[in-house]
């Protein structure tokens, strides 16, 4: 088990590096760099030209005179002592920005995951054993659509229907009188309160597709012999279901969990922007949208080490449920 | 009676021994019913397509600025083959001070349809200005059986306009991902190795990253002085760079339990070269469950084409597809009063049901060897 754990986490390292790379090509692409959108601003405000000679001292002051995989090291050094600098637009640092929207986000995915297994599970192994029932055939249809319908839009329509039937708005995390408090138990109650819809509506994709594996994987399982002579033997039905096809038919299932959660970081993005959640998606699109290319980079790295850190553990829950694949690797 | 009816079988069964693969894949496709539904659908809005002139009432990018936000309007009377509708009364609501449209019962206008309206060219080639319906009236007045945007737009004019850009960004976002997919995962299959492991560990990367973060910062990055045309390929592309990998590891899947089979060995034994085993051999055996997989990335495309132009990033105005129309509906109280707005999401959530139909039918009547009824 450690050996599996040490060789997983050997396989993240050249992945947060390529990962850190991209991030930093992209907040370094735009033309210019922080000390020429400093300088404009200055120079706007003093209405006073600024020379070259105090341009390039500054440039040496904050290391932009160095060639770039040196700056890219620097920063890589610093956001691995989670020090990821100062917002140019916000004059505020990343940090500071991003502390609660990163447990927002993780707490969301939590839920949603949450929400998609004590859901999915049931509901694939029941329409597998219930092979063309009614049940069946709504799970069946439920997760065309719920594949099908982009959450986004989904989320649109359920607060337009929401709105209609008189129920007021459903966006946000918080109650207003609980925005800007600090933490407490009322306010993380209130959290709880606000989190289950975005969760669902978060969900639809995820169990929808997770649903059609657990019910296709059961199907495959229950025509195998040892099912007919665990029911042979006189054991009831249910019983033989869930000790025996289930725990195999889940296996796949695990397995996928990884992959499940850069499509959840994706969904939450979009859906915290139509929901107004304060989550780490939506101050990305912010932030991409005023050029505020440090703070974009930065984030997009956080949410790319938060998948990697996701899968890691998914991985090692898999392998800790799973013999084979500690063995096989 | 018997014997008849044995002959038949018989006859039956000749046939599928006989028919080629292709009439196969066509047989087992028609048997799912939902899959046959959704091609017919998704003609329709080729169709459409191909002839959003045609279609389109008004100018899509014509502003009434009067009638903004106007409701649907009801065509009355089609079941006695006199289509008509109303005249719209506009009058100022009092209390809101916002425009109010309703139906002014007592002028009535006739819906024709092969009118003559504004002039345009037909598949780019033919200059014409055939309709398919309108209405006439001496003042030019309007008529929206959609109902119009915040600046007096017809919406179903742009609807037919945007499902063109939003059905060719679908197809050449999927060409893209196509050859990306194929010719990556074919020498990553077919080569193995330690080609075949550096593409391996590429695609882990791309699946391992939220996709749509990475989308809108790369869009971000389009110049905001590119014309239409430029933005179009640019986000086309950006969204087929990350979406190539899926159909990657189909065909290094499919390549690596062929390179296995006797009759490739077969082949090889016998002289062919590495090109007719691949293309005369192999490629036949797994065309029809690219074409499966092609169906399905079609929509994820349109998706991600839509997320993004909805987020602001992707297409800009002047340019219509369904997600910049959709830019409209963020205001969510803005839908609770005007709920049409939010019609192209609908086309959306149909066009992308209908994909993953076809796909579905498709990838199960792609092996029709295959055991499973």
């Amino acid at each position: 088990m450690l050996q599996f754990a040490i060789r997983r986490l050997l396989i993240i390292i050249p992945l947060l590096f390529l990962i850190s790379a991209t991030s930093f090509a992209i907040l370094q692409a735009p033309p210019g760099d922080y000390v020429t959108s400093y300088l404009a601003r200055v120079s706007m405000q003093q209405g006073f030209p600024v020379t070259k000679e105090e341009e390039n001292a500054l440039r040496r002051q904050y290391g932009l005179d160095q060639p770039i995989y040196m700056q890219y090291l620097k920063w890589l050094g610093k956001v691995l002592r989670g020090d990821f600098g100062l917002s140019t637009a916000r004059e505020a640092p990343v940090n500071q920005l991003v502390k609660d929207r990163l447990l927002m986000t993780v707490s969301l995915s939590f839920v949603t995951i949450l929400f998609v297994w004590t859901l999915a599970i049931p509901i694939g192994v029941v329409s597998a054993v219930k092979q063309y029932s009614i049940l069946d055939y709504i799970a069946t249809f439920a997760a065309y659509i719920g594949v099908g319908t982009p959450n986004f839009l989904l989320a649109l329509a359920i607060m337009w229907v929401v709105l209609d039937l008189g129920g007021g708005y459903i966006g946000g995390l918080f109650s207003p009188e609980y925005m800007n408090a600090p933490w407490s138990w009322a306010r993380v109650l209130d959290v709880l309160k606000h989190i289950w819809i975005p969760a669902i509506i978060l969900g639809t994709d995820g169990m929808a597709g997770l649903t059609r594996i657990v019910r296709a994987n059961m199907l495959d399982e229950l025509h195998k012999p040892y099912v007919l002579t665990a029911l042979a033997k006189g054991l009831p039905i249910w019983r033989v279901i869930l000790k025996y096809p289930m725990r195999t038919a889940l296996n796949p299932f695990f397995s996928g969990i990884g992959y499940a959660l850069p499509q959840l970081f994706s969904g939450a993005t979009i859906l915290g922007v139509v929901l107004g959640l304060p989550i780490i998606g939506p101050l990305l699109l912010e932030a991409t949208l005023e050029e505020d290319m440090l703070l974009a980079g930065s984030l997009l790295f956080i949410l790319a080490g938060l998948t990697l850190i996701g899968t890691l553990v998914s991985d090692l829950i898999l392998a800790w449920a799973d013999p084979r694949i500690r063995i096989e690797g | 009676m018997a014997e008849a009816a044995a002959l038949r079988t018989q006859t039956e069964e000749e046939d599928i021994y006989l028919a080629p693969q292709w009439k196969l894949v066509w047989w087992r496709f028609k048997k799912h019913r939902l899959a046959v539904v959704a091609a017919v659908l998704l003609s329709f809005f080729f169709l459409i397509a191909l002839f959003p002139n045609f279609l389109s009432i008004h100018d899509p990018k014509i502003t009434h600025g009067k009638d903004s936000l106007v409701g649907p309007q009801r065509i009355n009377g089609l079941w006695r083959f006199d289509p008509f509708v109303y005249d719209l009364k506009t009058v100022r609501n009092e209390e809101t001070f916002a425009l109010d449209h309703t139906p002014d019962k007592d002028t009535k206008f006739p819906v024709k349809f092969f009118i003559s309206g504004q002039e345009y060219k037909l598949l780019w080639l033919f200059k014409t200005d055939i309709h398919l319906m309108g209405i006439e009236t001496e003042d030019g007045r309007p008529f929206y059986p959609l109902g119009t945007d915040r600046l007096g737009r017809d919406i179903w004019s742009r609807i037919v306009h945007a499902i063109r850009i939003s059905l060719s960004i679908g197809m050449v976002g999927m060409l893209i991902s196509l050859i990306l997919g194929v010719v990556l995962g074919g020498v990553s299959g077919y080569a193995g190795g330690w080609l075949d492991v550096l593409i391996q560990r590429l695609i882990e990367f791309i699946i391992s990253i939220p996709t749509l973060p990475l989308w809108i910062m790369l869009a971000a990055l389009v110049p905001s002085s590119w014309g239409i045309v430029q933005v179009y390929f640019a986000i086309t592309t950006i969204i087929a760079l990350l979406g190539w990998t899926g159909m990657a590891r189909v065909v290094r899947g499919r390549f690596l339990s062929l390179r296995e089979e006797e009759f490739i060995t077969a082949a090889r034994l016998a002289g062919a070269r590495e090109g007719r085993i691949i293309f005369r051999h192999m490629l036949p055996s797994f065309i029809s469950h690219i074409i499966a997989s092609v169906t399905l990335s079609v929509p994820a495309v349109i998706i991600a084409e839509t997320a993004l132009s909805f987020l602001g990033v992707g297409l800009r105005p002047p340019a219509i597809s369904l997600g910049v129309m959709l830019v409209e509906a963020q205001n969510v109280r803005s839908i609770a009063l005007t709920p049409w707005v939010l019609v192209p999401g609908l086309i959306v959530i149909i066009i992308i049901l209908s994909f993953n139909f076809i796909g579905d039918g498709l990838r199960d009547a792609a092996d029709p060897y295959g055991g499973r009824g």
